[in-house]
């Protein structure tokens, strides 16, 4: 973070100070919502800003990896046994031809990050749009609901907390034939709890409150006022444990496939890519450095981003984090 | 007080049946044990063989069996015994758990000490330099994967030293405390720093966090106006309850290390109970995979009872839910 972000905070500081003009006096000056709120408060942030860009880098090299491969001249899968290894048997570190070096195999490890990154970002958003929705609907049910659909739900939560995570991802993945379909699956089934507690907790305090029972009172059904009246009340949470949710999918995806249970090989990935790394890291730092540093990058722009949002959406929040 | 307990424990004991049965259902009706049978019997082994092998293992008996078969000795104490080495269980279990115990114990202290005085720092520095640096360092190591630091550390602290003839830190392995106290030691420090320091970044937050709210609290303001000194504010008075929500944390994150860490033990070779788990994996072990998983579920679910049993203990009005 840079020395100007601390003028970014400092005027939020004072947008939050001032709490928006609501009812007559914001019809009188101008009507801002919430998001517009929160939108002018992230455009300050210079540090969430920065994060946001390197975010949007990594997706277009995601998008153009097959631009990349074309521009280097080196497939993917594509093994360079005179040029990209040495007589030895060994990969060859940064050179004119192959920027980041090759792998053992005598592949671009430049080419193997930016198809990585395809990988990563699938599963990142994906596993974790999977965790948010069962989630969400789940931590919906048992909060409104309550009573024997609360209990059921709540211990479920419980039991899915209590489980080793990784153990069991490992175990799952390891007796079904390993996918990239059934790592994004993994991942959900045992990830949506959390979600679901702080939405259940949400819908808990939204329940009692008057306009719910004003619809209720209006003759909306439970369905109705779950999906209409509450859910876009505690969107703006939602969202913010999306966000902060996708470096953690990206770790534990990179993690499987480090241990040998992800993404199978030959598909480029980056937890694969480290733990061939592992096997000879004395001789080729390169091939260690650029797929780690390419992980590191990712989730630490995501969770600066992350954080701007949180503390654009909840200027409550503000003061703790920043 | 007596009645939260038994309840509490009530729950932890349906917990734990439910992850038996989980445990199970993956194992047993995944496609693993017919595997296990033809390989255990070897590669020129006739079917009967086969047969013979699996019906040794009880591999070729309804799942009802094997689930009572294998609850009744999990009652009793026994895991079974592993499929490839012949060892109990419980055994390969009791070689493991040192490992991971000195792994997590030792990873523990650092991460809370540095977590904790990090965030109170940061906290009561607040929009200092130190709170910067802190936040950014913090941030920094949330992000980084464990084997991503567990590696670079090797690279730097095992394989640059050697090169320079400094031959402190081994690449991989783990010395018995029993058998050689300093070698012990120094094969522990650099997965202690890499699980410490991934861990204490989230403690870090969670700490400056709680923190800066109770110092907003009006009983802070009427310490101060007592005349007590601000290290006397902080420590005696506004840590003591900002440490709650990061105690509760504490105790689940142990009760999870307890399982095995299962990164940082393949990243520096520690035979642990995740490196097990790993290698029992790998070679589809039934046994020895159930077993791991088991001893790590109770972990967890001890671990949350004693969290639980705290709060109980601090606030009356948590025994009510």
């Amino acid at each position: 973070m840079s020395p100007g972000d601390s003028v970014a905070i400092e005027d939020a500081q004072i947008t939050s100070g001032t709490p928006p003009p609501e009812g007559a006096a914001a019809s009188i000056i101008e009507g801002r919502s919430p998001w517009r709120l929160a939108y002018e408060r992230l455009r300050r942030d210079r540090a969430s800003l920065i994060a946001l860009g390197v975010v949007a880098l990594i997706i277009l090299v995601a998008i153009f990896a097959p631009v990349i491969a074309a521009l280097t001249g080196h497939g993917v899968y594509e093994q360079f046994r005179s040029t990209g290894l040495t007589p030895d048997g060994l990969p060859v570190g940064p050179n004119g031809q192959f920027l980041l070096g090759t792998d053992d195999q005598g592949r671009d490890v430049l080419v193997r990050i930016a198809y990585g990154a395809r990988i990563s970002l699938i599963v990142g958003v994906v596993a974790t749009l999977l965790e948010v929705v069962i989630g969400t609907v789940l931590g919906l049910a048992a909060g409104y609901f309550g009573k024997v659909v609360d209990t059921v739900i709540a211990r479920i939560i419980d039991i899915v907390l209590s489980i080793p995570f990784l153990l069991f991802a490992i175990s799952l993945v390891s007796i079904s034939k390993p996918s990239l379909t059934i790592v994004i699956v993994v991942i959900g089934v045992f990830g949506w709890a959390a979600v679901a507690r702080v939405v259940r907790g949400q819908v808990l305090s939204l329940r009692e409150k008057e306009y719910i029972e004003a619809a209720r009172a209006l003759g909306a059904g439970p369905w109705r006022i779950m999906f209409i009246d509450i859910l876009p009340n505690i969107v703006a949470p939602i969202i913010v444990y999306t966000t902060l949710l996708i470096p953690v999918t990206i770790v534990i995806e990179a993690s499987l496939s480090f241990l040998g249970v992800g993404v199978p090989p030959p598909t480029a990935d980056w937890g694969t890519m480290i733990a061939g790394a592992q096997q000879i890291y004395q001789q080729a730092w390169w091939y260690l450095l650029f797929p780690s540093a390419a992980l590191l990058i990712t989730t630490v722009a995501f969770n600066i981003f992350g954080d701007g949002l949180r503390d654009a959406l909840d200027p409550r929040a503000e003061q703790l984090y920043k | 007080m007596v009645r939260f307990l038994i309840r509490r424990v009530a729950l932890g004991v349906f917990v734990m049946f439910v992850v038996t049965i989980v445990v199970f259902l993956i194992f047993f009706v995944g496609p693993g044990r017919a595997d296990v049978a033809r390989t255990l019997a070897g590669r020129q082994a006739t079917p009967a063989t086969v047969a013979l092998v699996s019906h040794r293992l009880l591999l070729d008996r309804p799942l009802t069996v094997q689930y009572w078969h294998f609850l009744d000795g999990l009652l009793h104490g026994n895991l079974g015994y592993s499929y490839y080495h012949g060892q109990p269980v419980t055994t390969i279990l009791k070689q493991a758990f040192p490992v991971t115990l000195s792994l997590a114990l030792g990873a523990a202290a650092i991460w809370l000490v540095v977590g904790v005085l990090s965030g109170v720092l940061s906290a009561v520095r607040s929009r200092s330099i130190w709170d910067r640096i802190v936040t950014v360092l913090a941030l920094f190591f949330y992000s980084m994967p464990s084997f991503v630091l567990g590696l670079l550390l090797l690279y730097i602290f095992y394989y640059q030293f050697a090169l320079h003839g400094i031959h402190i830190f081994p690449g991989a392995g783990y010395t018995y405390l029993t058998a050689d106290p300093l070698k012990w030691f120094e094969g522990l420090v650099l997965p202690w720093i890499t699980l410490a320091l991934v861990s204490a970044a989230a403690y870090t937050r969670l700490t400056r966090g709680s923190m800066l709210d109770v110092m907003n609290e009006d009983y802070v303001r009427t310490a101060r106006s007592k005349g007590l000194s601000e290290n006397r504010v902080i420590y005696r008075h506004a840590l003591r309850s900002a440490l709650t929500p990061v105690i509760s944390q504490f105790g689940i994150d142990l009760g999870v290390l307890a399982g095995g860490a299962v990164i940082t033990e393949t990243v520096f070779g520690m035979p642990g109970l995740g490196f097990t788990a790993v290698h029992a994996i790998q070679s589809q072990d039934l046994p020895v995979i159930i077993g791991v998983v088991i001893v790590a579920s109770a972990a967890v679910v001890v671990a949350n009872i004693l969290v639980d049993t705290f709060y109980a203990v601090l606030d009356p009005r948590v025994r009510l839910h």
